[in-house]
């Protein structure tokens, strides 16, 4: 699904603060698989899930989606790239502030120029699906840790996209809410999504809805093991 | 084009749900912006319309007027003078005008007194303006008493009003026959206020005004297209002290919409970093800008200017009218008949709509064109 080969991310090159985020990672990952990036603070996690995510280009090496080339590709193909194959949650969830809970759902699909009621209709299953019907024209903000995650899942899922990408998802979640994400995470596996996370909580890594981890330090893969 | 229509609902959907989050502050800003327009809109249909009128109102005035001179003021035109003129070629119509002005000491203002060239009004009768109605409470068949100079008092019945449409120049006209006129201001038999001649070319006019200044060499004719530019000069007068008075409201509006744009807060940074991040193109961004700016400007300026337009022609203009108006004592109240320069319109539209968005644009596109991977730290 994903291939990575020899990619490289430097920030602030050449200049005296040069730094090399990612330093030659060599990578493929499956399609319908729960795959967990971990490693230290710093090791580049955050970065390599913006390369896959088509947020950021690599400043070397090459990078697959589906077979294509999509290091090169403009902005603006990235964009639309970004926007029908990729969903994000944040770390932060990083929802519009003031909008309620269904209008932050539908914004990634407002460039798609689907009709408003359909896009309507498909937050309001995600919303029933999320068990966040209730909330639906609350603002964001009122919202409780967890039921925020979830609109940001929501949100994440309104285009309806092959793969699903979640930096840090279980951060501000305690014990009883990881699981229950770690449960959503799963059933959007069987239902064939590609569900691809960084995290640095032992309850994901050991978690069993966890198909593959891959270890980074400093930049660079360091054990990459699959489960059963 | 279907896919383009959901794409700007959408986008609208968004920038009005956006706007709504801070009410008072864009309801405030839309107030601010509306009261703008609506004093620009007023300002320039006012005097268009009131230009138009007297243009209106001048265009039945004579070509030529001549006045006789006495130690450099205004005197009678003595028996005779019409004869003098004699023929001079071009002048279609020449005639001696009766008119002089009436301090009314109940309501402390002058009427002007005049006897109409067609005649038309009966003896012991008079025809009166709009605001002599008012102010002394006459109507049709009512009489009232006028002292004259002399002291003596006399007496006149109303025999017709004016009509409104005209208000703003026979507002305080009282129209008599020429025996009753000349009786009450003792003005002697044969002499006359001014002359009035009408000339068919208008390329004649200079000519017979230098044929008559040398024929009467105590006399000067005035002519019409003087009279028009010293009206013109009148109103551009009158429209640069409002324009005065606006241009500190625009200044306060510019510093008002710069604020905006300069201030676009980290609030507002972030959310346009999420929603590249989510898959908006800049151009996405930037189009959902271009309409909070179009929805704001449009709203202003459709508002502002069918308030200017009720404001001028159905409530005659009362904000304005100390400034505007206000060369006759008595008050003109009147309807000025609806006219809108196109020009104009667009021009107000230009100056109000296009800055404003400009405005929210420029900021918005450095932020725009920033790297979506921002948001992930
Ligand atoms: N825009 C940037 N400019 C300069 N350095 C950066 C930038 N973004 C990231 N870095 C550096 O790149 C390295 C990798 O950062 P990254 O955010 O990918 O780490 P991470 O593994 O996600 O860490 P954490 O677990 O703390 O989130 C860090 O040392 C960071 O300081
Ligand atoms: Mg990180």
């Amino acid at each position: 699904m994903i291939e990575l080969i020899e990619v490289r991310k430097a920030f602030n090159q050449g200049k005296h603060n040069e730094f090399w985020a990612l330093d030659g990672i060599n990578l493929c990952i499956e399609a319908h698989r729960v795959t967990a990036l971990c490693g230290p603070s710093g090791s580049g996690k955050t970065t390599l899930l913006t390369l896959i995510g088509c947020l950021a280009r690599p400043t070397s090496g090459r990078a697959r989606f589906k077979g294509e080339d999509i290091s090169g590709l403009p902005e603006r193909f990235l964009t639309q790239l970004r926007r029908r194959s990729f969903g994000f949650v944040f770390q932060q969830f990083n929802l519009i502030r003031g909008l309620s809970a269904e209008e932050n759902i539908m914004l990634p699909a407002a460039p798609s120029g689907l009709p408003q009621h359909v896009v309507r209709a498909r937050a309001a299953m995600l919303l029933d699906r999320l068990r966040l019907a209730h909330r639906r024209t609350a603002r964001v903000e009122w919202l409780s840790g967890g039921e925020q995650q979830r609109v940001a899942i929501a949100r994440a899922l309104i285009n309806d996209p092959e793969v699903l990408i979640a930096d840090e998802p279980t951060a501000n979640l305690d014990t009883t809410l990881a699981r229950e994400f770690l449960a959503i995470l799963e059933s959007f596996a069987s239902e064939g999504r590609t569900v691809i996370l960084s995290s640095h909580d032992p309850l994901v890594i050991q978690s069993a809805a966890v198909h593959r981890v891959i270890n980074m330090r400093d930049g660079r893969i360091v054990a990459n093991y699959h489960d059963a | 084009m279907n896919i383009w229509i959901e794409q700007q609902r959408a986008l609208i959907d968004f920038t009005l749900a956006s706007l709504a989050r801070r009410k008072a502050r864009n309801l405030g800003l839309l107030a601010v912006y509306t009261l703008l327009v609506f004093v620009l809109a007023s300002v320039a249909l006012f005097s268009h319309a009131l230009r138009h009128e007297a243009t209106r109102v001048l265009a039945d005035a004579p070509e030529i007027v001549l006045q006789r001179l006495v130690a450099g003021r205004h005197d009678l035109i003595p028996p005779g003078y019409l004869e003098k003129i004699g023929n001079i070629r071009g002048v279609q119509k020449m005639e001696g005008r009766l008119w002089g002005y009436y301090y009314d000491p109940v309501i402390k203002a002058n009427y002007t007194f005049m006897v109409p060239s067609a005649g038309g009004v009966e003896r012991g009768t008079i025809v009166i303006g709009a605001a002599l109605e008012r102010v002394r409470g006459l109507a049709l068949e009512t009489g009232i008493s006028f002292r004259a100079y002399s002291g003596k008092l006399y007496s006149f019945v109303v025999a017709d009003i004016l009509p409104h449409d005209s208000e703003l120049v026979s507002a305080d006209l009282v129209l008599m026959h020429e025996d009753d006129f000349r009786t009450f201001f003792e003005f002697p038999a044969g002499h006359y206020t001014d002359i009035a001649l009408a000339v068919a070319n208008p390329q004649e006019v200079r000519n017979i005004a230098a044929k008559l200044a040398a024929a009467l060499p105590d006399s000067r004719p005035i002519l019409r297209e003087e009279m028009l530019r010293t009206y013109a000069s009148i109103f551009a007068w009158r429209e640069g002290i409002v324009l005065a008075i606006l241009s500190g409201a625009i200044l306060a509006f510019a510093i008002l919409a710069w604020d905006k744009a300069a201030g676009l807060s980290a609030e507002e940074k972030r959310e346009i970093g999420i929603l590249k991040a989510i898959g908006w193109e800049t151009g996405d961004v930037i189009r959902m800008k271009i309409w909070e700016g179009v929805l704001i400007s449009l709203t202003a300026f459709l508002v502002g200017y069918v308030a200017a337009y009720l404001h001028v022609f159905r409530g005659g203009g009362v904000l304005f009218e100390p400034v505007l108006k206000g060369w006759a004592v008595l008050y003109p109240r009147f309807q000025l008949a609806p006219e809108i320069d196109g020009l104009a319109v667009a021009t107000l539209f230009f100056f109000t709509v296009v800055p404003y968005t400009a405005a929210v644009l420029v900021p918005i596109w450095r932020a725009a064109t920033t790297d979506p991977d921002a948001v992930m730290r």
